[in-house]
Parts: structure tokens; C-alpha cells; sequence
């Protein structure tokens, strides 16, 4: 027990690597992409997927072997030796990835939010039946299909079905899912990448309500699943959206993560919820990224106009620029360490509800401002495509809406420090 | 590593303070605001509970190491009970802490085992000058080199304790530098206005103007001794206790306007249950947050000697100023009219919450 902010050597490592990565791989492609929306960047998804599996995994999902002094070293959460750090380390990478494209970021193949759902709800069996494709030999994608069109933040209206037919055992699911990242590459058969799937949320009993809410893997390939539209977006536009439709999809038994039956309670429910207890600090780690970038080519581009920032000196001296500068290297250091405190508390297995909604709230305000701040700061320049301020802002205002907007965050942290369920506080 | 959790000391540090503000301090604070005078047994008693004493090395007097992560910690619990009593019972800090940090060997013989040994008594420091730029790092006091020791001309505001100070380390302009120098009571040319500062909050808090009129300083009363000493570091452990002080003031008016907006009610639920009192309170508990480890890691960066920990722990202090600006503010409004009546103590902290923009000078971790 201590109080430290020392990076460990792991992360420090990562950092080095990955943002030689984010420079090359990304950034350097950061405006074609942009400008080619739907375009797959394969030289990207094959290098991160070879590197990934040459450190040890096909994925970024937190390794357990993780320890402060490197990898191999399984004295993380095992002997005690050295508390864990894979939470803190994935944050760490993501950060630096969506400080190099964001949108590209979400294209790193492996098992993203689909596997996250894996990983929290699913039996020891389920997950060596749906993770271990991640380290194959093709880059292989998972996706989360949660949102409806009637169903966003909400997700207890979630209208759509699985039926369980007695006769074959198998569940047939119905239903339309949008806005679903990385849809397209997880289920769409392509050539070049590994067999993915879908973690679909439907009711198995409607009139239970949020009790009867569960989620289903959907293999790529199963008959009655297919992507019906890619959405053209604001920007992370190198990220596919899809639209998924799902016609009388069978999947069998066991592709159910979580209890088969209904209890009258929303224990099922609130364990599914966790899932994003876990992500949430990691999506306000990709914000955060995106909001360094910009922040990062604003202090670079008043340097060379011989505007540098003076720390140190009181308010009523500075000038608004540097105020300016100053408010957002403070809101940008501020959340960075509230995302830190987030993992941290994953990886010491501490109850982090509340902190991890406090960090996505701040990332979420951080992010949007300083992208926005950046352009204004910049005039023309920050408003013309020749530079990427512009497109930082139009890819950072997702980080304030998805996972969980501001205002639902808002709400989880409210309910938290109040002691509020959710009908006390609606 | 990375860890959020105090260890086991300062945790039993931050109970017993914690305990003591809201049994001690909290009470009377409301009394001392409007008689503009804290009980000095409540004070003594604040003394007691050894925060500076604990900072300070055996050698000198003390029991413990010096510590800015645990005085940023001890610093947010003594203001959770009261902003002008935190800083009463920190100003002998004001001296002995810049000492500790800067000073030569023969002054923290000299002056730290008296400052801690016994009875809280008023050692203090003058930095703040009445001026609307006020810089710390530009000062208008100034002091010139005059044969073997230091003359010195200005005039200081808000020094606590001034009146009745055995010595005060009066901050001055020396070639440019910020530079300290130690001036005994009833020094020559030291002239201590009689009338105390009138402040918009922070009237409990005995705060003077102090005029110099060539003070002369001995060369052995140059903090540091002859070759001085760095500022900077004393400027970032003072902008530390500034945000520290505001994270308490700050999380007083979150729990007290949390707790009113529980059991308030209007339109037949409480308060808190409308979203727009709840996003206030979600608002303030996260803002209140993002400081707090702000000013952590400064603190721990400036215990670790690490090159960015004074540019941190500006803007932990310049962050935190209007972090507890915008929480305190939102407190008065949740109260509503009641808010405003002074029998509620939030009207109380807002009011000190704007002092941070500007009085950093007046505690020191």
C-alpha cells in the first residue's frame, strides 16, 4: 500500500514500441483513411496481428501473465509477488494506438468488446471455445451487438428475441442490432482474417424484463445473420459500423454466456453491466489518446510560431492562449490518471463502478473539449483538412457518446455516490 | 508502480486529522467566521495531532521524514473541517517547512527544534503582495546585498499571525530571484499594520500587512545561508498545500449539498432524485477526483525529485482553484436560498473557495 505514479517497465516498453507503431502504421495514414471511408486497412490489421502474436497473444486483451517487471514473469495475481498490471498496461496501449488513429485503433484485430463480454460472463469451457481463435493464424475480429434503433442507452428495451427450441436444444434468435463496431470484420467471411463472432444481447423472456436479458455468441457464417448496412460517420471513419440483421439464427445451447434460466432478480443483468465497468476506463483511454494527439500538434504548432507557454506564471499574466493551454494539459493529466486509478482498481480486483464511470465522464468532457479548443486555437489551420486537428475533433466526439454516453455516465456515477437504485434515481 | 491506496501511516494519519476537524474544527468554524477569532484551544489541539512534527526529522526535534505526499493528504483533512483553522494550524509550516527544504544546517538547528518542541506558537512567512499580478517569482520586495548581510524594502500582505510572530522568512526580490530571508520580531524597520486584512472569507484567519523599511538581515539569515537556496521547490510545496486545502474545502461542499439533497424534497421526491441536481453532484464528485490525483502525483513527483514535479504542481494548483470554485458554487445553488443564509456553511466555502486563485503563500506541505 502506497501512494506512487511510477510507470512500470512493461508499460514504459509498450509505449516505446507502439508509438513508433502509431507513427508509421497509423498516423502516416491517418487522412486516407478518412478520405476512404469503408476501405479495410489491411497492412495495419496484419502487422498488429503478428506482433501481437509474437508477444503472446492475438489480441490487446489483458494478458494474465502481466507483471511490473515484464513479461513471462507469472508473478502477477498468482504468487503475490507483484500486484497485476494488465488492465493498466492495456490502457497504457491504447492509449498511445488512438493517439496515433483512433479510428484505426478500433480495427486492431482480436477480440475488442466481443471477447471483453466473453471474458466477464462466459464458463471456463466458453471462453477456450471462443478466445483461443485469437491467436490463430489470420487476424480474427469479435464484435458487441448491444444498440437497436429503439435501444441505446437503454439497453433493457432491446427488443430483440432468443427462443430456445426444446427439439433441437438450439436458440433461435431474431432481431436488428445497429452500430456495431467492427461488425463487418467480425462476421463477414473474409479471405484474409480468421473465422470471427458476434456477442449479441436478446431477451429470453421479455416479460422479466432486464432479468430476462442475456447475450449469445454468433458464429461468422451461421445462416440468418448479415450486415445490411455500414454506416457513414462524423469520424473514426476507418472503423466499420455495421447494421446486423439476424433472421431465425440458431446457434446451439451452450453459445449462451450466463444463466439459461430467469431468477426474478437482475443479478444476470448487473453481471453483464459489469463488462463495462472493465471497458469503460479503456474507451476514455482511447479518448485521451485522440486529446494528446491534438493537444500535442497545438503546442508544436505555437512553438514554431514563437508562442511558447510560460508554467509558473499567475493567471493575470498569461496570456488567453497560454490559459487556454494550460486548462487543457491539466484536464488531459487530470483524466489520464483517473483512468489509471480505474484499471488499477480492475487489476487489484476492486470494486471500480464508480471510478470507472467517473473517468469515461471526464475523458468524454476532456476529449471533446480539447479536439474542439485545438481547431478554434489553430483558426484556419485547425479547420483545414491539410492538418489533422480537424479530423481529431470529428473522431473524438464518439468517446462522449459510446460506451455509455456523458449523461448515462452521469447517472451511474449519481447513483453511486448517492446510494440511489436505478428507479430512485431514473 | 502505479497505486492509489495511502499506506498504513498516513491512513492512521488521515483518521486521527479527519476525526479532529469534523469534531473540533467543523463546530466552531462557523462562530470564528463571525467573531473573526478561532478558539486557540482548538487550535493547540490541531497542533497536537502532529502533522508537522511527524515531517520533521528526529535530528531537529520531529519524529518522522518530510513527506509532500502525506502533507497534501493530512492538508485535505484539516480543511474538510475548516479552511482558516487548517491554515492556522499549519502556519508555523509556513517557517519551519522552507527551513527543513532549503535552509543551511545551522538554521534548522537553530530554529526547528524550538518551532516544534512544545506549544503551537506563530512562526510564520510572508510571501502574497497587495498587487492584482501578484508573481511570486516577480516580487516588488526587494532585497539588496549591503556589506556582509541583506537589506530589505516592501511592503507584504495577508502573513498570517503577523502580529504575534517570533520570526517570519519574508520572501523578496534579490537580483531578480525570489530569495528568503528570516526576520526576528521587533526587527528594525519591520513595521506590522495594526488592523487586520478584511477579506471577502478567511475571517477567522488573523492575516496582516507588514511594511519593511530597510530591514537589515545577517548573512546566516538568509534561507540557505550564504549561497540561498531554490525556490521553487518551496513555491511547488506551497501550490501543493493551496490545491490539498481546496480538495478539503471542496469535498465539505459536495458531502454537505449531497446530504441536503437527500433530504430535501419538492414535487414529492428529494432533490436528488431530478437529474439536475444528480449531474451537479456526479459533476462536482468527479471534478473533486481529477484534482485529488493531480495533486498526488505532483507531490509524489516533488518527493521523488522527479524534473517536471514543480510545473505539476502549478497546475495541480492552478486546476484545483477552479475545481473548488465550481464545486463550492454549486453547493450554495443546491442549497438554493438556504444556500445563501449563513446559518448553511457552503455560502462560507464558496467564499473561501475563490481565496485559491490568489493566496497561495498562506500553507505550505
Amino acid at each position: 500500500m502506497s501512494i506512487e505514479f511510477e510507470s512500470p517497465k512493461p508499460i514504459v516498453q509498450a509505449q516505446y514500441v507502439l508509438k513508433t507503431v502509431a507513427e508509421e502504421m497509423m498516423r502516416s495514414k491517418s487522412r486516407y483513411f478518412d478520405e476512404h471511408e469503408h476501405e479495410i486497412p489491411w497492412d495495419y490489421i496484419e502487422f498488429m496481428h503478428t506482433a501481437m502474436k509474437a508477444m503472446g497473444g492475438g489480441s490487446l486483451a489483458p494478458k494474465e501473465s502481466a507483471s511490473p517487471e515484464g513479461r513471462g514473469d507469472k508473478g502477477e495475481g498468482g504468487n503475490g509477488k507483484h500486484p497485476p498490471i494488465g488492465y493498466q498496461l492495456l490502457a497504457t496501449q491504447i492509449e498511445t494506438l488512438a493517439w496515433g488513429d483512433v479510428g484505426m485503433y478500433l480495427v486492431t484485430p482480436g477480440g475488442g468488446l466481443g471477447a471483453a463480454a466473453v471474458q466477464a460472463a462466459a464458463s471456463s469451457e466458453q471462453k477456450a471455445k471462443f478466445l483461443a481463435r485469437f491467436g490463430g493464424e489470420k487476424p480474427t475480429f469479435a464484435a458487441m451487438c448491444m444498440t437497436e434503433a429503439g435501444a441505446g442507452s437503454d439497453t433493457a428495451s432491446i427488443r430483440t428475441r432468443a427462443v430456445l427450441d426444446e427439439k433441437t436444444k438450439e436458440w433461435v434468435i431474431n432481431g436488428e442490432k445497429i452500430f456495431v463496431t467492427a461488425g463487418d470484420k467480425s462476421i463477414t467471411e473474409y479471405e484474409k482474417l480468421g473465422k470471427g463472432f458476434i456477442v449479441v444481447w436478446a431477451s429470453i423472456d421479455p416479460s422479466a424484463g432486464r432479468a430476462g436479458m442475456r447475450a449469445f455468441v454468433v458464429e461468422a457464417g451461421t445462416p440468418g445473420v448479415k450486415v445490411t448496412k455500414l454506416e457513414h460517420k462524423m469520424g473514426i471513419r476507418v472503423s466499420d459500423t455495421a447494421a446486423i440483421s439476424l433472421v431465425d439464427v440458431r446457434v446451439p445451447f451452450d453459445h449462451i454466456l450466463g444463466s439459461p434460466t430467469v431468477e426474478k432478480t437482475t443479478t444476470g443483468f448487473k453481471g453483464a453491466m459489469a463488462t463495462f465497468d472493465a471497458t469503460r476506463p479503456l474507451v476514455a483511454a482511447s479518448g485521451l489518446g485522440v486529446a494528446r494527439a491534438a493537444l500535442e500538434f497545438l503546442k508544436e504548432k505555437l512553438k514554431e510560431n514563437g508562442i511558447g507557454i510560460r508554467y509558473g506564471l499567475p493567471r493575470q499574466k498569461l496570456t488567453n492562449i497560454e490559459r487556454e493551454v494550460i486548462d487543457m494539459e491539466i484536464m488531459l493529466k487530470s483524466a489520464w490518471l483517473m483512468v489509471m486509478k480505474a484499471v488499477w482498481m480492475a487489476d487489484n480486483k476492486k470494486p471500480n463502478a464508480l471510478e470507472s464511470s467517473m473517468s469515461k465522464v471526464k475523458a468524454g468532457d476532456v476529449t471533446t473539449k480539447i479536439t474542439q479548443k485545438a481547431v478554434e486555437i489553430l483558426g484556419p489551420l485547425g479547420y483545414s483538412r491539410e492538418f489533422l486537428a480537424e479530423k481529431w475533433m470529428r473522431d473524438a466526439k464518439i468517446t462522449d457518446i459510446y460506451e455509455g454516453t456523458g449523461q448515462i455516465n452521469r447517472l451511474v456515477v449519481a447513483r453511486q455516490i448517492l446510494g440511489y437504485s436505478g428507479s430512485e434515481l431514473r | 508502480m502505479y497505486s492509489f491506496e495511502p499506506n498504513e501511516e498516513q491512513q492512521m494519519l488521515m483518521e486521527a486529522v479527519g476525526k479532529y476537524a469534523i469534531a473540533d474544527l467543523r463546530p466552531v468554524a462557523h462562530e470564528a467566521e463571525e467573531s473573526r477569532e478561532l478558539p486557540q484551544k482548538v487550535v493547540a489541539k490541531g497542533w497536537e495531532l502532529g502533522v508537522l512534527q511527524a515531517s520533521i526529522p528526529e535530528a531537529y526535534g520531529g519524529f518522522g521524514e518530510h513527506s509532500a505526499v502525506t502533507g497534501v493528504l493530512a492538508a485535505e483533512e484539516l480543511a474538510f473541517g475548516d479552511l482558516a483553522g487548517a491554515f492556522a494550524i499549519m502556519t508555523p509550516a509556513l517557517f519551519a517547512t522552507p527551513i527543513l527544504l532549503a535552509g543551511s544546517e545551522e538554521q534548522k538547528k537553530e530554529y526547528l527544534p524550538k518551532i516544534i518542541e512544545g506549544q503551537w506558537r506563530p512562526y510564520t512567512a510572508a510571501l502574497i503582495e497587495y498587487a492584482f499580478d501578484f508573481d511570486p517569482n516577480d516580487l516588488r520586495t526587494i532585497a539588496r546585498k549591503v556589506g556582509d548581510g541583506y537589506v530589505l524594502n516592501g511592503e507584504k500582505a495577508y502573513v498570517p499571525f503577523a502580529k504575534d510572530a517570533e520570526a517570519m522568512i519574508v520572501y523578496a526580490n534579490l537580483d531578480g530571484k525570489t530569495q528568503g530571508f528570516i526576520v526576528l520580531k521587533n526587527a528594525e524597520g519591520l513595521t506590522i499594520n495594526s488592523e487586520r486584512e478584511m477579506l471577502m472569507g478567511l475571517n477567522a484567519l488573523p492575516l496582516y500587512r507588514v511594511k519593511l523599511d530597510n530591514v537589515k538581515v545577517s548573512a546566516s539569515n538568509r534561507l540557505g545561508g550564504a549561497s540561498g537556496h531554490d525556490f521553487e521547490r518551496i513555491l511547488a510545496s506551497m501550490r501543493l498545500a493551496s490545491a490539498a486545502t481546496a480538495l478539503g474545502v471542496a469535498r465539505a461542499a459536495f458531502e454537505y449539498s449531497r446530504d441536503y439533497a437527500k433530504e430535501r424534497e419538492a414535487f414529492g421526491v428529494k432533490i436528488a432524485q431530478k437529474q439536475a441536481v444528480a449531474f451537479m453532484l456526479a459533476e462536482m464528485c468527479t471534478e473533486i477526483e481529477a484534482s485529488r490525483l493531480l495533486a498526488w502525483e505532483a507531490a509524489w513527483k516533488l518527493d521523488q525529485n522527479k524534473e517536471d514535479a514543480c510545473t505539476e504542481a502549478y497546475l495541480a494548483s492552478t486546476g484545483a482553484a477552479d475545481m473548488v470554485m465550481m464545486v463550492t458554487d454549486r453547493a450554495v445553488q443546491i442549497l438554493g436560498g438556504h444556500g445563501y443564509i449563513r446559518e448553511h456553511p457552503v455560502e462560507m466555502w464558496m467564499r473561501n473557495g475563490r481565496g485559491f486563485a490568489m493566496l497561495t503563500g498562506l500553507a505550505i506541505v
